[in-house]
């Protein structure tokens, strides 16, 4: 009998873990965290009062479940972060205050991530104007939500998709007064306010990321974390609208050169989605009419040597 | 020189017309070039002004080309650029060979300018494609980028922006090449100032 009642509870066990085991579940409520965490409101018993009660969700600690199963550490669990001691309900108010992980205790020196450059990316980070300014409490997951993250900027070949994920990063906290008051200590300023010198700026945010202006691009590293002080973000169209361009730094010259080796190099200049001003964005045109102006020049100056010398 | 050897070549409209077109053009081509190119011409005026600069003498060619157009419409100036197909190649090549032998070696200019003839058949043909194609297309295509909202997304595969913009500074490029040699022209004459005297009092001498 007691080894039955020992199977019983080995197999209610395993009937668990099985429906907690990482972001897998086709119901958010049949997770043992989320049936809670994905709702507005949860329940618990006032052991105080002695009755059930019924409270709203901290809107912060919902989550877009959704998401999370599409997110790059949909393999892992909530325990597997969390303490493991979440598992009991209602939860010991002590937790909160138990320091989590940080990203690169995962992902430091794993060779695995060797593509990604952690260790490059912290370095960089480290000299931004987060880091210098707001030191620890600015966190990788200020940024890359670690529940819903995707790495989107690799993965996706859709332009416009990279540029509103990537903006949606910095705006989460750079539109949203309260996220960037936790942080900064102050209001947050009106992006449109202090962007107005910026020509067509709707279609610059719709199309261009915010940290291709407010970075320090680097060739070698795909999304530079070096983010810039905003009296050194770039206010020169140039940079951009010019046949060196600076957007072709990163994100478009990661594109463009995937596409170019599938399209051919001419076709993939034309067709390029960055908006660019002019001819001298195209090499051949750029030539053409350096030679058609030389060309000028020259019968020019001919033709005035033999006005010169006939006195005409 | 008697009075009889002057022709009131240019009305005070077209003068007008000129002179603001003139101006607005040579604004247009500094501050393209400084656009386009990485030319560090911000140590005179930062970028902002540049393209402000530039739209602001985009607007200004443009009213100048209503000036230009309608004044055609309206007074006896616009049938010195109708075309007449006799001759059609003959007569320009008969132009450049007197620009490029022929005025060096005695010979009398092919077509002189009369009364009713105010341009040889080259510069005809120069100032209608400079005025009816390259002038409108950089116009049009340059309100479509300060308005790039109107411009058809992709056009085959490629942006629609990008060949707009394509057009528009290949169009400018022309309008350049074409002022260098507007300029080198109007330098042919009696004396190198004389065309440019006449188109600023209107008055133009026949020798």
């Amino acid at each position: 009998m007691k080894y039955c009642l020992f199977l019983l509870i080995l197999f209610s066990l395993s009937f668990v873990s099985w429906h907690s085991d990482a972001q897998s579940y086709e119901n958010a409520k049949h997770h043992q965290c989320l049936k809670c965490h994905s709702n507005q409101t949860y329940s618990f018993m006032n052991s105080v009062k002695g009755k059930e009660e019924k409270r709203l969700m901290n809107p912060y600690f919902i989550l877009d479940t959704v998401a999370m199963t599409n997110g790059v550490h949909k393999p892992f669990d909530c325990t597997d972060c969390h303490s493991s001691e979440y598992a009991s309900y209602p939860h010991n108010g002590n937790l909160k205050l138990e320091p989590l992980s940080t990203c690169l205790d995962c992902h430091g020196g794993d060779e695995s991530f060797a593509s990604y450059h952690f260790e490059r990316i912290e370095e960089e980070f480290k000299k931004s104007v987060h880091y210098k300014v707001y030191g620890d409490n600015f966190s990788c997951s200020k940024c890359h939500s670690q529940h819903t993250y995707v790495a989107t900027s690799r993965n996706s070949d859709n332009v416009l998709e990279i540029v509103d994920y990537s903006n949606k990063m910095c705006l989460s906290c750079h539109n949203d007064m309260k996220k960037y008051e936790l942080i900064s200590g102050h209001e947050n300023p009106k992006l449109r306010q202090v962007h107005d010198w910026l020509p067509n700026q709707e279609l610059h945010f719709k199309n261009v990321r915010c940290i291709e202006c407010h970075t320090e691009v680097l060739d070698s590293l795909q999304v530079s974390h070096n983010i810039l002080p905003k009296t050194q973000a770039l206010r020169k169209c140039v940079e951009c609208h010019s046949a060196n361009s600076r957007l072709q730094a990163s994100l478009y010259k990661y594109h463009n050169l995937q596409k170019r080796s599938e399209n051919g190099e001419l076709k993939m200049v034309l067709a390029n989605e960055s908006y660019v001003i002019g001819s001298h964005q195209i090499p051949h045109l750029k030539m053409a009419s350096i030679v058609i102006f030389i060309l000028t020049l020259v019968g020019i100056i001919i033709h005035a040597t033999f006005r010169i010398l006939k006195k005409k | 020189m008697t009075s009889a050897q002057k022709i009131y070549f240019y009305p005070v409209w077209l003068r007008i017309w000129h002179g603001f077109n003139a101006l607005g053009i040579l604004v247009l081509i500094i501050t393209g070039i400084s656009m386009q190119s990485s030319v560090e011409a911000s140590q005179i005026l930062s970028f902002n002004w540049i393209i402000n600069l530039h739209n602001i003498a985009g607007i200004v060619v443009t009213l100048s080309y209503f000036i230009f157009f309608v004044g055609n419409l309206v007074t006896p100036n616009g049938k010195f650029y109708i075309v007449k197909p006799k001759g059609f190649l003959k007569r320009p090549i008969q132009q450049a060979t007197y620009y490029a032998w022929g005025m060096f070696h005695g010979a009398k200019p092919p077509y002189p300018i009369s009364e009713k003839r105010k341009f040889n058949p080259l510069q005809k043909y120069a100032y209608i494609a400079v005025m009816y194609i390259a002038v409108p297309v950089v116009i049009v295509s340059g309100f479509a980028l300060l308005f790039p909202e109107i411009i058809i997304d992709q056009i085959y595969t490629f942006s629609g922006v990008f060949v707009t913009a394509i057009f528009h500074s290949a169009m400018g490029f022309f309008i350049s090449v074409f002022l260098i040699v507007h300029l080198y022209i109007a330098s042919i004459g009696k004396s190198p100032i004389e065309n440019f005297k006449s188109i600023i009092n209107g008055w133009h001498h026949v020798h």
